[in-house]
């Protein structure tokens, strides 16, 4: 049992303390961040040192399309959850829909990328150095987008088995702050891979 | 409501061992996954010291057999990895786990459920290393348990020096318990910011609570670089990726600067949860508030940013820019000012104080001086001239087991005698726990303290027999006699555990007339932790309680 007594409770401090969700996910994504630090820098050592062909300059085309799918479902993603905090359900779920949309597009053209590498250029993770950096890096990027995706489309479920509702917002705003953390992440990806990688 | 009902909903007083294990497996209760977390690593522990018994065996006299070159290779890198990974994380964030809550007020971790599924994640790494020891051969013969050192250079882990599965082992082992560790550090940190009870502001924490906030902010950023090596090297084991093949344009020094990202702060990791302890311990027994809070808080997360900038000091003899020795010796040399500061803080603290010599006092001060000689052979090894000549030599072996064992060990040591009334509500045997520590000192220093002396005279590491007449034999006994001292103080602690778990007189909510809120609640306290969420005002809420006419909150 406690001992504490009733003398010390006479003092009240206003006493106010950050969401643990919120804290947890930015100590989350520092973690994800330092792990792509170093997948980021190995491909920078590595740029040019490949022995043996192709090169990236001669295989890889830039994503134009698809970053601009990806980079655009930040946008819709806070609309969604912004929607959701007015108490707008049916506006939520269109934003919503059109994140998970834009996700898949994107993994879409990284299946698509991959697809014309490994058949067509016969770049594989094993052929050079460029291939072992190259997937890694991205792979492990499209993971995080996948993982991401998954946590939408159950966000997705809940809603369409009329299990969300307002009182979510916070929690929806703690795994958007995932999904924007993912979103960043390929802007360096994007410069690393498709501008100083060529 | 009939009272009959009352009595059917409740357990019996002795619940079928099967049920209490039950219970074990399925805790999310903190105090429980902390207690898990310490078994764990006491079993590990012995793991660990099997390993180095056959090491120093081995090594007792020149041109010995006891174990043949490939199972000495085993033995040094199964025991690194065991005691770093399995044994002194473990043991860290045991003690983070069962006394954070506690003493911020609040009643469980912030993620109680992320809580458990890190202690499983560790556990499951821990079973996978061993595991090896039955599974590493694989199809290929290869042989037994991972043999590559507990930094694992490339080139000895690609598939060509390294056939079978024991390094896949390690690597898998270092993967999922790395996912455990960093769970357990985002917890640990969001617990600190978002659970404090009313009244307990930053500068209010104990320094525990402190101290350990900076070690979960470490694991976060070094951790995770080790989880992102393992990946590549599992990327070039089994897709024929070439991250580590120099062949293929790969680099080996790429991953020692990796490996070595990780592995500096990792030092700092377990060090900084020492000095927590000790932050705790040596107050209370000198019978003054600690001197200098702000200062000790500020070196701690001081010596947290630097220790992420001094990693390739490990790496000097591999031959770097000379500008990158200089910044390396330099930052090396840098991280001594705050640990020099904590050490002054303590010695401050003890100075004009009312010192007991009770047994968690007693390793604390140990700790304080071993700590002390264990950052002077640092600051040796940190100037590169030196450590070109030195480097991989006993000489290194016997500096950072004075670090890890001398200091570390000690400190966690004296936290089992401080919290053991605690947890068990019962109170240790001080008698034994003195032989212990006098037994533990003395082993502790015939190891290490000689160690250092075959190392200046060119001993190098991991060598599995030497030749005689090289002026190494006579230290190289001693040195092994000083381990059976060792493991005779720590069966004694395990004996004086158990003994007083079961036989020891009952220990009262305060034994120490401590100042932190852990104290103010039963021994052991009850699942909810504190019947009512105390509220605070200083640093040392119960002194406040105990001394109304003079509370600590007018001065500070």
């Amino acid at each position: 049992m406690s001992a504490w007594p009733e003398t010390l409770r006479e003092y009240n401090p206003s006493w106010q303390l950050p969401s643990r969700g919120r804290v947890g996910m930015y100590c989350l994504i520092g973690a994800e961040a330092a792990i792509f630090t170093i997948f980021v820098v190995a491909y920078l050592f590595y740029v040019g040192k490949s022995v043996s062909g192709p090169q990236p300059k001669d295989v890889l085309h830039v994503p134009i399309f698809y970053t601009i799918c990806l980079l655009s479902s930040s946008f819709t993603v806070h609309a969604a959850v912004r929607r959701l905090a007015a108490g707008n359900i049916r506006a939520f779920v269109r934003f919503w829909l059109l994140t998970i949309l834009l996700g898949v597009l994107f993994l879409f053209g990284t299946a698509r990328e991959w697809a014309q590498l490994i058949f067509h250029d016969g770049l594989t993770v094993s052929t050079n150095l460029f291939g072992t950096t190259y997937y890694s890096l991205v792979g492990l990027h499209a993971f995080h987008v996948t993982m991401g995706l998954l946590a939408l489309i159950m966000v997705a479920l809940f809603c369409f088995t009329a299990r969300l509702r307002r009182e979510h917002t916070e929690r929806l705003e703690i795994l958007s702050m995932y999904w924007h953390f993912v979103d960043a992440v390929w802007v360096v990806v994007f410069l690393v891979v498709y501008v100083i990688g060529m | 409501m009939s009272t009959n009902t009352i009595q059917l909903t409740e357990f019996p007083v002795s619940r079928p061992l099967t049920l209490r294990l039950h219970g074990w497996v399925t805790t999310v209760d903190h105090k429980r996954l902390g207690l898990l977390y310490v078994l764990f690593a006491l079993v590990f522990l012995t793991a660990g010291g099997i390993e180095a018994t056959v090491m120093r065996l081995q090594l007792i006299r020149p041109h010995n057999d006891l174990v043949s070159p490939q199972a000495f290779n085993r033995m040094f890198t199964m025991h690194g990895t065991t005691m770093i990974f399995f044994v002194a994380m473990p043991l860290v964030f045991g003690f983070a786990n069962y006394l954070v809550p506690l003493m911020i007020g609040a009643r469980d971790m912030a993620f109680p459920r992320l809580n458990a599924f890190s202690f499983w994640m560790t556990a499951l790494g821990g079973l996978l290393l061993y595991f090896s020891f039955l599974g590493g051969d694989g199809l290929y013969g290869g042989g037994g348990a991972p043999d590559v050192g507990w930094f694992a250079y490339a080139p000895l882990t690609s598939r060509t020096f390294s056939v079978g599965h024991s390094t896949d082992f390690w690597t898998l082992s270092l993967l999922v318990s790395g996912i455990g560790s960093v769970g357990t550090a985002i917890n640990i940190i969001t617990t600190i910011l978002c659970m404090r009870c009313p009244g307990m502001t930053l500068g209010k924490m104990p320094l525990l609570a402190w101290l350990n906030l900076t070690m979960g902010g470490l694991v976060v950023l070094a951790v995770s670089p080790l989880t992102a090596a393992q990946l590549m090297l599992l990327v070039d084991r089994y897709l024929g990726g070439h991250f580590f093949d120099a062949q293929a344009g790969g680099s080996a020094v790429v991953w020692m600067h990796f490996f070595w990202v990780f592995g500096h702060p990792e030092v700092y990791v377990l060090a900084i949860p020492a000095f927590a302890i000790a932050s705790e311990i040596i107050p209370v027994f000198s019978r003054k508030a600690i001197f200098g809070y702000p200062v000790m808080v500020l070196a701690t997360v001081a010596i947290g940013f630097v220790s992420m900038s001094v990693w390739a000091h490990h790496m000097f003899t591999i031959g770097m820019t000379s500008g990158a020795n200089t910044f390396f010796v330099l930052s090396t040399m840098a991280i001594a000012v705050p640990t020099g500061i904590k050490i002054f803080n303590w010695l401050a603290t003890m100075w004009g104080g009312k010192i007991r010599f009770a047994a968690p006092m007693m390793f604390c001060i140990a700790f304080l001086f071993q700590f002390l000689v264990a950052g002077l052979t640092g600051v040796t090894l940190a100037a590169a001239p030196f450590d070109w000549q030195l480097g991989n030599s006993y000489y290194l072996v016997a500096h950072f087991h004075y670090v890890i064992v001398g200091a570390i060990l000690f400190a966690i040591f004296g936290g089992f005698y401080y919290w053991f009334p605690k947890v068990a509500g019962k109170m240790y045997n001080e008698a034994l726990a003195k032989l212990h520590f006098w037994l533990f000192f003395l082993g502790f220093h015939l190891t290490f303290d000689f160690m250092h002396i075959p190392g200046l005279l060119g001993m190098p590491r991991r060598i599995y027999t030497y030749e005689p007449g090289r002026g190494w034999d006579v230290w190289n006994v001693i040195v092994t006699i000083g381990v059976f001292f060792q493991a005779a103080g720590v069966l004694i602690l395990a004996a004086n555990l158990l003994l007083s778990y079961f036989r020891g007189r009952t220990a009262g909510n305060d034994p120490w007339d401590a100042w932190t809120l852990e104290w103010s609640t039963s021994s052991p306290p009850p699942e909810y932790n504190f019947a009512v969420v105390p509220t605070v005002r200083s640093r040392r809420p119960l002194w406040d309680l105990k001394h109304p006419e003079d509370p600590d909150w007018r001065y500070e």
